[in-house]
């Protein structure tokens, strides 16, 4: 039975992106059939993150308006066979989303892959609406910090209204995804801590991925960091999230701060 | 053979009393009760009502009278409030009661037999309307005001609204008729909107606004105040002026008079 997940926050910036093409990197290299849909109408990004911007022909808008097939939409990833894109349109915007003609997409898409993983947009219009619609698992992202807080919290709210699920009366599966958590700050009280996310949000958690420079760096080669640098913390971090998502019981840990030798000696925390 | 004695059992009752406050001059007053009560005979049918003889100056003399006068006229007395130890007689109506309790708002008397029969089962109390025009007028002596005691409508039980989940925020919780219980906390950028009390069995994040059309008894508890904003029947106040050492504590807003007090629970 296929699952659709929506990858969604409120807040801008806090990693959907990163983190749609990271697990669905790393569910596919555990075998799984796996396509990341970008629901970011006008401003995609996530044929970018996968390095998929070159060979980008049709998008999803053409497939709702019916000039191009969802077959020749898809496009493959040269690094994983089962790991598929969706691209979003870039000269189009979220009005041109339709019920119908995402309902019909999500419906396709089920029957050729086990995950559908949608990248929602920001904000909390169209976009964001159409993208968890027809989502069986929701994943919050969400930075350590006061602003994101609150924007996962109206999102949850959303989550559990305006979602077809929510009109059946049926529960969404909401994972709490932590991410750029950097336990240097959290411990002098610069960020919130976990558990104070997770007691203004109540879901579980998911995951904690700290801050890291690898991000970008993988982001830069058109890579998904589990792909790129499989050994990196966030990357590790990702893949257990990953094996959470597909039911195995992992110990979430809370990352620790890293100080090198450097760091010891004279009492500065060095960039790792 | 031992005897076991019979349980002595007591229980808490709570019921709605009007109270009727007599206003100097008493013999204008007394007319203008007998007036109100041809306009509108059932009303003080089989409703308990308490006399408040805390406007009559300290000289009077009677005072026993007085309350013979209204008992005459039908009207079920239980009990005497804000009487002058030196006033001699009122013994037969027990002991005085305890301190007054919150008033609440008055209560609209109809005008005719048949609102009155209606203004029983009413729920909620309009503003006080004055006497028709077409009977004539007492006089300038004030109408008898008839403020209820404890409680604000001469109704059974008010409605309450429970909510078993946290309030996300963006939410807003509305509940014109009574109190909200929320289960779960309210975050911020949500809003519970009653028109009687609210509880927060959960931290209160986001705002509060309690009392709606008039309850100025209206109260916010929380478990773990870090609200927004908490108003009551009008009078508000931010997180900025809310005493230091209330925020992160379980806390009870109120209103005293016209100013808002936020106090432990104790």
């Amino acid at each position: 039975m296929a699952k659709v997940l929506v990858v969604t926050s409120g807040k801008g910036g806090v990693g959907k992106t990163t983190s749609t093409a990271a697990l669905g990197a790393a569910l596919a290299q555990g075998g799984e059939n796996v396509v990341v849909v970008d629901f970011d109408v006008g401003l995609r990004n996530l044929d970018l993150v996968m390095g998929a911007e070159r060979r980008v022909v049709y998008d999803m808008i053409n497939v709702i308006q019916g000039d191009a097939k969802l077959s020749q939409a898809l496009i493959r990833d040269k690094r994983i066979d089962n790991l598929s894109l969706l691209p979003a349109s870039q000269t189009r915007d979220k009005d041109a989303l339709t019920d119908e003609g995402v309902e019909k997409i999500v419906q396709q898409l089920r029957e050729k892959f086990d995950w559908v993983i949608c990248d929602s947009p920001a904000g909390i219009e169209k976009g964001a609406m159409m993208a968890m619609r027809y989502a069986d698992i929701a994943v919050v992202v969400t930075n350590p910090e006061v602003s994101s807080v609150r924007d996962s919290d109206r999102i949850i709210g959303m989550l559990d209204s305006k979602t077809l699920k929510a009109e059946r009366d049926e529960r969404m599966e909401k994972h709490l995804l932590l991410t750029r958590y950097d336990a240097g700050r959290a411990s002098r009280g610069e960020m919130l801590k976990v558990e104070d996310v997770l007691e203004i949000l109540s879901i579980p958690l998911l995951g904690i991925v700290p801050e890291s420079v690898d991000v970008l760096n993988a982001s830069n080669l058109g890579s998904p960091i589990t792909l790129n640098n499989p050994a990196s913390a966030a990357a590790k971090a990702y893949f257990e999230a990953a094996r959470r998502l597909r039911g195995e019981q992992v110990e979430v840990a809370v990352p620790m701060e890293r100080r090198g030798i450097m760091g010891r000696l004279f009492g500065r925390k060095v960039m790792a | 053979m031992s005897e076991t004695r019979p349980l002595i059992r007591l229980r808490g009752r709570s019921i709605m009393a009007l109270v009727l406050t007599p206003e100097p001059p008493l013999p204008a007053w007394l007319e203008a009760l007998d007036a109100q009560i041809e306009r509108a005979p059932t009303f003080f049918d089989n409703r308990p009502v308490i006399v408040d003889l805390g406007t009559l100056p300290r000289e009077t003399r009677d005072a026993a009278e007085l309350m013979r006068a209204i008992q005459e006229r039908g009207i079920h007395i239980i009990g005497v409030e804000s009487a002058h130890p030196s006033w001699s007689g009122l013994e037969a109506w027990g002991r005085p009661l305890p301190g007054a309790g919150k008033a609440g708002k008055p209560i609209e008397i109809p005008q005719t037999a048949a609102a009155s029969a209606a203004s029983v089962a009413s729920s909620s109390p309009g503003p006080r309307v004055e006497p028709a025009k077409a009977t004539p007028a007492p006089t300038p002596a004030p109408t008898p005001t008839q403020a209820p005691a404890q409680t604000s409508a001469p109704a059974p039980e008010q409605a309450s609204l429970l909510v078993g989940h946290s309030v996300r925020s963006g939410q807003s919780i509305a509940f014109e008729n009574g109190d909200i219980t929320i289960i779960g906390s309210v975050a911020s950028g949500a809003e519970v909107v009653a028109g009687g009390s609210i509880h927060v069995y959960g931290a209160l994040r986001g705002r509060a606004i309690a009392g709606l059309s008039g309850n100025s008894s209206a109260r916010i508890f929380c478990s773990k105040l870090n609200a927004e904003l908490v108003a009551i029947d009008g009078v508000y106040q931010t997180a900025e002026d809310m005493p230091p050492d209330r925020i992160g504590m379980p806390s009870c807003a109120w209103l005293d008079g016209d100013l808002m007090r936020i106090t432990p629970i104790d």
